[in-house]
């Protein structure tokens, strides 16, 4: 593996080191280094937010084909690559994206036109930004902060003004209406999964997100992922995670039978296209946080022993792979909720945030601070 | 200049101009958003100042939730900007002679701590050293009487604003959840049995 890789490994040694060069000469011996690591940080994004957006992208498709097989549909099967009959339906995403692309931006009379333009940059920011502290991997991660899990909380908070100011812009009262019911919504259920995040923390004893991982690792695999003792909890986050991203059956801030789509009905093209990126974004983050924080990350979830004794020992070696695992069966539960649950009532769904979980969340921080200091717990390190 | 000095002199920038902004700004929504800035970058330089935990719960508390509430507030004002600009001139004076006052003070404080040397930076932390632990550990020993007296005060507060506002009107009819997803199909539907009848 590692002889196939060397001729690009030291192509991009030579690179780096002429890149390093060039720098000094433009920007003086003593920002060069400045310079450079932030143009190295700047390839590391592009690096997390590239596999992103396909994933976005095949997302959509996975969406499409999952819902329609689970509704006796065939879901898109037609656009191919090259004309293969076999890959019907692959480049399915490609073609919408293009699609978008090119249409025209319709800035409605009388909206506020920069702000207009800032709401979808405002939606997508902290979809993206928030990836900075996910650790794919024990080594793969761009910033190992140690208040990690409060940054994530704080950058996800940003996500609600995109859909305000793109309601208050657009100057029109479906999109206002739609933008008010999500405010409201994203604001109740951030409690509820900030007080989850507190009962995360206290079972991890640290912020750091590549803490709690390692806090899961045990010889007993799954039995020791914090998804056994936090499980009301890994409940709680997982619903609040889907009211968060406004997806079905919390999705009235769309509500397409009632006020159309909701905050997004003005916005047309990239624009309108740039929202739904962030909507997906999110969906996968919240489903990389709760494989990271209940389903133990990248850790593997077969024992040493059951894995050697199959002549398989690659499986029970942690990695990115079960991560990706991990993710995508959640974000596969999303889609289920979709095609399953018909879409809740605005007063329920007040009421299911700030009558249910929030005490419920309140009430097991209590429990689960007393359950720690007795020998019943078992997942100290 | 170092790198940490073009970034502190670029947020500290920003910072002046978004809080020019929001006192100049016509438009209220403009005013709020520019505020949400103001809030962002200066947590942005107290970062540098390696206060990494109280910089994120600026922005968690103050961008992601009372901003919030705020703008959803203000987005729903209508606003008549001449008559908001109606009484400028009588509160001028009163208004800027607190202006003054607060700078002076400002000015004696900055005097009297460091007479407007430069104040060296904060000294490198030994590593290992955790922010957030260490906060947590002076809020719930040291201090931890004012801390909960802080925190009843705002319970009080919010049960207060509650109490004030609430208001039930007489006729609302409100239907229990409980009782609404504990009926079963027995209560609502009779299924009737009727022989059938010839078409003819």
């Amino acid at each position: 593996m590692s002889t196939v890789l060397q001729p690009f490994i030291s192509l991009g040694n030579w690179v780096w080191g002429v890149l390093a060069t060039v720098m000094v000469w433009v920007f003086g011996q003593e920002l060069a280094p400045a310079v450079l690591y932030a143009i190295k940080i700047l390839l590391l994004i592009v690096c997390i937010v590239v596999p992103l957006m396909v994933a976005v992208a095949y997302l959509t498709l996975w969406e499409r084909k999952l819902i329609g097989w689970m509704q006796i549909r065939i879901g898109p099967n037609r656009v191919t690559f090259f004309g293969i009959p076999w890959l019907g339906g692959l480049a399915q995403p490609i073609a919408d994206g293009l699609k978008l692309l090119v249409k025209e931006i319709i800035v409605p009379a009388g909206a506020n036109k920069f702000l207009f333009v800032l709401a979808p940059i405002m939606a997508i920011m902290p979809a993206m930004a928030a990836w900075a502290v996910v650790p794919f991997s024990p080594e793969m991660i761009l910033a190992d902060i140690d208040a990690g899990l409060l940054y994530l909380m704080a950058i996800t908070s940003f996500g609600v003004y995109g859909i305000i100011i793109a309601g208050w812009a657009s100057n029109s009262k479906y999109a206002f209406l739609g933008a008010l019911r999500s405010a409201a919504q994203m604001v109740s259920y951030e409690l509820a999964m900030g007080f989850a995040l507190v009962c995360v923390l206290m079972a991890a004893q640290s912020l750091n997100l590549g803490e709690i991982v390692r806090m899961q690792q045990g010889g007993w695999g799954p039995l020791n992922w914090f998804w056994i003792p936090l499980f009301p909890i890994f409940l709680v986050y997982l619903i609040s995670g889907v009211a968060e991203t406004n997806r079905a059956p919390f999705d009235v801030a769309e509500g397409e039978s009632e006020i159309v789509a909701g905050f997004h009905v003005e916005y047309s093209g990239m624009a309108f296209a740039i929202f739904f990126l962030a909507e997906y974004a999110n969906m996968i983050l919240i489903s990389a946080l709760t494989s990271i924080m209940f389903l133990g990350g990248w850790l593997s979830p077969l024992p040493a022993v059951f894995a050697g004794a199959a002549g398989l020992p690659w499986l029970a070696a942690d990695s990115f792979g079960w991560l990706l695992v991990k993710m995508f069966v959640v974000v596969s539960l999303f889609l289920w909720f979709r095609a399953t649950f018909p879409r809740y009532r605005y007063d329920q769904i007040m009421r299911l945030g700030w009558k249910v979980f929030l005490p419920l969340t309140i009430g097991y921080i209590v429990v689960l601070g007393a359950w720690m200091q007795t020998p019943l717990w078992i997942w100290w390190k | 200049m170092s790198f940490q000095e073009i970034v502190f002199y670029f947020f500290s920038a920003v910072l002046v101009l978004a809080a020019l902004g929001v006192i100049t700004a016509r438009n209220p929504v403009h005013a709020a958003l520019l505020l949400v800035l103001a809030f962002f970058t200066s947590a942005a330089i107290w970062m540098q100042l390696q206060a990494e935990f109280l910089a994120i719960t600026l922005v968690l508390v103050y961008v992601g939730a009372v901003m919030v509430l705020f703008l959803f507030v203000v987005m729903m004002l209508d606003i008549n900007l001449a008559r908001l600009r109606e009484g400028f001139w009588s509160y001028l004076p009163l208004g800027g002679v607190i202006a003054l006052l607060l700078v002076a003070e400002m000015w004696v404080t900055l005097e009297y701590l460091s007479g407007f040397a430069r104040t060296p930076g904060p000294p490198p932390l030994p590593p290992g050293y955790s922010n957030t632990k260490e906060l947590g550990r002076l809020i719930y020993t040291d201090y931890v009487y004012p801390f909960e007296i802080a925190a009843v005060i705002l319970l009080v507060a919010i049960v207060s604003a509650i109490a004030l506002t609430l208001r039930r009107r007489k006729r609302s009819k409100y239907v229990d959840p409980a009782r609404q997803v504990s009926v079963r199909r027995e209560d609502r539907v009779r299924l009737v049995q009727m022989p059938a009848e010839r078409q003819d």
